[in-house]
C-alpha cells in the first residue's frame, strides 16, 4: 500500500515488492516511498518480514516480483557506494583492530569518509586499537554502524541496529542515530522496540506476516488507531459492565487495560462501581497500542 | 574491471589474519618440519628396522649376549629386528598377534620357521631370511652391481611430497574452510553491501593465499635445508616456478569448495573427501608405481600429483620446465578450470 503520490523528492521507491520462500510468502506486495532527508521506521515483531524486505531494498537478496527505484531509476552498481547497511547479524574480520576493520571497508569505496572522524562520530577513540573479538556489545554495534556510515551514504539502513544492548548503549547508540539524522541522511530502520521508532522516526510503517498494515508519522498514527488514554487497573470481582465503560484492550498478568475518550466519566463509573483505583495508571497511547489494536498482538510476541 | 584500491585492502586484511593467528601461523611452520625431522630419525640412520623375526630357543647361558647365538649369515642381515623367546608357545602367541613377522627355531639344520600366509610382511620377511641363509648359492647365479652418482635418500624424495601436503591444506583450508565459514557468520553479506564484486574479492584470497603458501614454503624450506641439507639438481627457480603454479591450482581448486555453502563440518567432509586420496594417490608418502591402472588415472587427475613430479625431476633428475610441459600444462589448465567453476559457483550468501 502507499499513503502517497510518489514525488521528485523521494530518494527510493518501493513497488509491489513480492518475496516467496516455496510456500511461504515473506513479503506480500508492498509498495512506499521514503523522501530525502526523513528517518523511515518499518515496526513489526519477529518474523514480520521487516529483514527481507529491508535486505531486498538493499540489494542483498533478489525479490520474487516487484520494483524498486533509488533516484527514479532502477538500482545501478553505484548503488552500492551511495547506501550504508548496519545489518542485524554480522561478524567481523578477526585480528583486525577497530581502525584496521574500518580503514579496510573505507578503502572498498572511492570517496571514503575520515576514518579518525568517524571513530570520533561513533565514539570508538578508547578501543581504536582493540581487536575486534576483544570489544563489548555496545562498542560493536557503533563498531557496526561506523562500518555502515564508513562511505558517507547517502541511504544508511539500520536493521535493528539496538537489539542486545542495554538501556545505557541502546540510549547511546539512539544519539549517535539522531546526529546522523541532523546530518540530512535518509535513514531506513527496522525495529521492535516502540521506543526506538518513535524517537528517531519521521514515518513509520507498521509490519505484519509480509504486509504493510498501516503507515504514516508516528502521531498520525496513535491519532489514528487510538484515541483516547489508556486506563490500567489490577484484575477486580468490583469491576462490572466492562464493555458500557470503555473498550477492553488487553487483559493478563492481573490487569486489565482500558481505552477511553472521556477520563473523568470512566473515572467516576470506576468510583461508583467501588473499584479499588489505589494502583491505577493512565497513560497516552503508543505505537505499541497502535500495533496492538491493528493485529490484536505485541510487538515483541 | 579489478579495483586495485580494494583488492590490496581485502589481501591485506587476510594476510593480517594469518600473520596474527600465532597458533595457526606457527603450526604451519612447524608441521611440515616436524615430519621432516621425525621421518629423518625414523628412515635416516643405520638403525631402520623394518621386520621382527622371532627366534627361540632362549637358552639361560644365552639370555645376556644373545645376539651372538644367531647364524652368521643371520646376523648380517639389515632390515631385520630379531627378537629372542624362551620357548615356541611364547614366539607363537606373538605370531598370532602379528607383533613379529617370522618365528625362526635355530639349532641343528635344517631350522624351522612359522609365519602367517596372510601377512605381507611375513612374506617378505621370510625371503629376506632365506636369502640370508643362501647367499653362498645365490652370489654364483647373480652378481651384485655398483650404482654410480649421488644417491637420493628417501627424505630427498620424501621432502617435497611434505611441502606439497602442507601446500595442499594450506590452500584447501586455507581458502575452502575459510570462505563458508564467513559465509555463515555474515562477513561474506558484508562485503557484498559494499562495492567489492566477487572477482575481486576471489582474486584478492586467491593472491593472499599464494603469497602465504610461498612464504611458508621457503622458511620451511630454508630451516629443513639447515638441517639435512637436501640437494637440488635443476633450478630454484624453476622450482620456484612450479611451486607458485602448483600453489595456484590448489587454491583454485579451494575457491571451488568455497563457492556454495554454510555448512563448515559439510565442508570439512568434502575437504577430507578430497585431501586424504589426493594425498595418497599423489605420492606425498610413498610411490604408486604398481598401482592399478584405474588408481593411476585418478592419481592424475590431481594437481598435487603433478606438481610433485614435476618436483621431483626437478629436485633429482635435474629437469629444466622445458622437460616438465605436460606437468605445467596440467597444473595450468587445472587452475583455470577450477578458477572458472569457482568463479561461476561463488555466491555471497548461500
Amino acid at each position: 500500500m502507499s499513503n502517497r503520490a510518489i514525488s521528485n523528492e523521494d530518494l527510493i521507491q518501493i513497488r509491489e515488492v513480492k518475496k516467496e520462500y516455496s510456500s511461504l510468502v515473506a513479503v506480500d506486495g508492498v509498495s512506499f516511498s521514503i523522501p530525502r532527508g526523513s528517518c523511515f521506521g518499518l515496526l513489526g515483531p519477529n518474523g514480520a518480514g521487516k529483514t527481507t524486505l529491508i535486505e531486498i531494498i538493499e540489494d542483498i537478496i533478489p525479490a520474487t516480483s516487484g520494483e524498486i527505484l533509488y533516484k527514479g531509476r532502477p538500482r545501478s552498481a553505484d548503488f552500492r557506494e551511495e547506501i550504508g547497511i548496519m545489518f542485524q547479524q554480522t561478524a567481523l574480520l578477526a585480528f583486525l583492530s577497530v581502525k584496521e576493520t574500518l580503514t579496510t571497508f573505507a578503502s572498498l569505496y572511492h570517496h571514503p569518509a575520515d576514518v579518525n572522524q568517524l571513530i570520533a562520530q561513533c565514539h570508538l577513540e578508547d578501543i581504536k586499537d582493540q581487536m575486534n573479538d576483544c570489544i563489548s556489545g555496545g562498542q560493536r554495534q557503533r563498531l557496526l554502524l561506523a562500518l555502515a556510515l564508513v562511505n558517507k551514504p547517502e541511504l544508511l539502513f539500520l536493521d535493528e541496529p539496538s537489539t542486545g544492548l542495554d538501556p545505557q548503549a541502546r540510549q547511546n547508540l539512539w544519539k549517535i542515530v539522531e546526529s546522523i539524522k541532523a546530518q540530512n541522511k535518509t535513514i531506513i530502520l527496522t525495529t521492535h522496540y516502540m521506543e526506538e521508532a518513535q524517537n528517531l522516526c519521521n514515518q513509520i510503517a507498521i509490519m505484519d506476516q509480509g504486509r504493510i498494515i498501516a503507515m504514516g508519522s508516528p502521531t498520525k498514527l496513535i491519532k489514528t488507531f487510538c484515541k483516547g488514554v489508556t486506563i490500567t487497573l489490577p484484575d477486580s470481582e468490583n469491576i462490572t459492565n466492562l464493555e458500557a465503560l470503555s473498550t477492553l484492550v488487553q487483559m493478563g498478568n492481573g490487569n486489565l487495560e482500558f481505552r477511553t475518550n472521556n477520563v473523568t466519566e470512566t473515572l467516576s463509573k470506576l468510583i461508583n462501581a467501588k473499584v479499588d483505583l489505589s494502583e491505577i495508571s493512565v497513560r497516552s497511547p503508543n505505537l505499541e497500542d497502535v500495533f496492538l489494536t491493528l493485529t490484536g498482538k505485541r510487538l515483541r510476541d | 574491471m579489478i579495483n586495485a584500491k580494494r583488492l590490496w585492502a581485502i589481501f591485506k586484511a587476510r594476510n593480517h589474519e594469518f600473520f596474527r593467528d600465532r597458533e595457526a601461523f606457527g603450526w604451519n611452520f612447524l608441521f611440515p618440519f616436524l615430519i621432516v625431522v621425525g621421518f629423518s630419525v625414523i628412515f635416516g640412520g643405520d638403525h631402520q628396522t623394518e621386520f621382527k623375526v622371532g627366534v627361540f630357543p632362549l637358552s639361560p647361558l644365552q639370555a645376556e649376549s644373545y645376539v651372538s647365538s644367531l647364524p652368521d649369515e643371520l646376523e648380517k642381515l639389515r632390515y631385520v629386528r630379531f627378537i629372542w623367546f624362551d620357548n615356541f608357545d611364547q614366539g607363537l602367541e606373538r605370531l598370532l598377534h602379528h607383533k613379529i613377522d617370522l618365528l625362526l627355531q635355530i639349532g641343528s639344520t635344517p631350522y624351522q620357521y612359522w609365519m602367517s600366509d596372510s601377512s605381507p610382511n611375513g612374506y617378505i620377511a621370510e625371503k629376506i631370511v632365506i636369502a640370508g641363509l643362501t647367499a653362498k648359492l645365490a652370489a654364483k647365479r647373480a652378481h651384485k652391481q655398483q650404482i654410480y652418482g649421488r644417491n637420493i635418500r628417501y627424505l630427498d624424495w620424501l621432502f617435497p611430497g611434505i611441502l606439497g601436503m602442507n601446500m595442499m591444506f594450506s590452500a584447501l583450508y586455507g581458502v575452502g574452510f575459510v570462505v563458508v565459514r564467513y559465509r555463515k557468520n555474515g562477513v561474506l553479506k558484508r562485503f557484498k553491501a559494499t562495492p567489492l564484486t566477487a572477482f575481486e574479492y576471489l582474486t584478492a584470497q586467491m593472491l593472499s593465499r599464494i603469497f602465504l603458501l610461498m612464504f611458508t614454503l621457503v622458511i620451511v624450506w630454508i630451516g629443513c635445508d639447515l638441517f639435512f641439507h637436501f640437494h637440488v639438481k635443476g633450478s630454484y627457480l624453476d622450482l620456484l616456478a612450479v611451486f607458485l603454479l602448483g600453489g595456484m591450482s590448489l587454491t583454485a581448486l579451494g575457491l571451488v569448495l568455497a563457492a556454495r555453502g554454510t555448512s563448515e563440518e559439510f565442508t570439512n567432509g568434502v575437504l577430507n573427501f578430497i585431501t586424504w586420496p589426493m594425498m595418497f594417490l599423489s605420492e606425498v608418502w610413498f610411490s604408486i608405481e604398481g598401482a592399478p591402472k584405474w588408481v593411476k588415472t585418478i592419481a592424475e587427475l590431481f594437481p598435487l600429483t603433478h606438481m610433485l613430479r614435476a618436483v621431483r625431476s626437478i629436485m633429482n633428475d635435474g629437469a629444466g620446465l622445458m622437460d616438465l610441459g605436460i606437468e605445467m600444462t596440467a597444473l595450468f589448465a587445472m587452475t583455470l578450470i577450477f578458477l572458472s567453476i569457482g568463479a561461476a559457483m561463488f555466491s555471497w550468501n548461500k
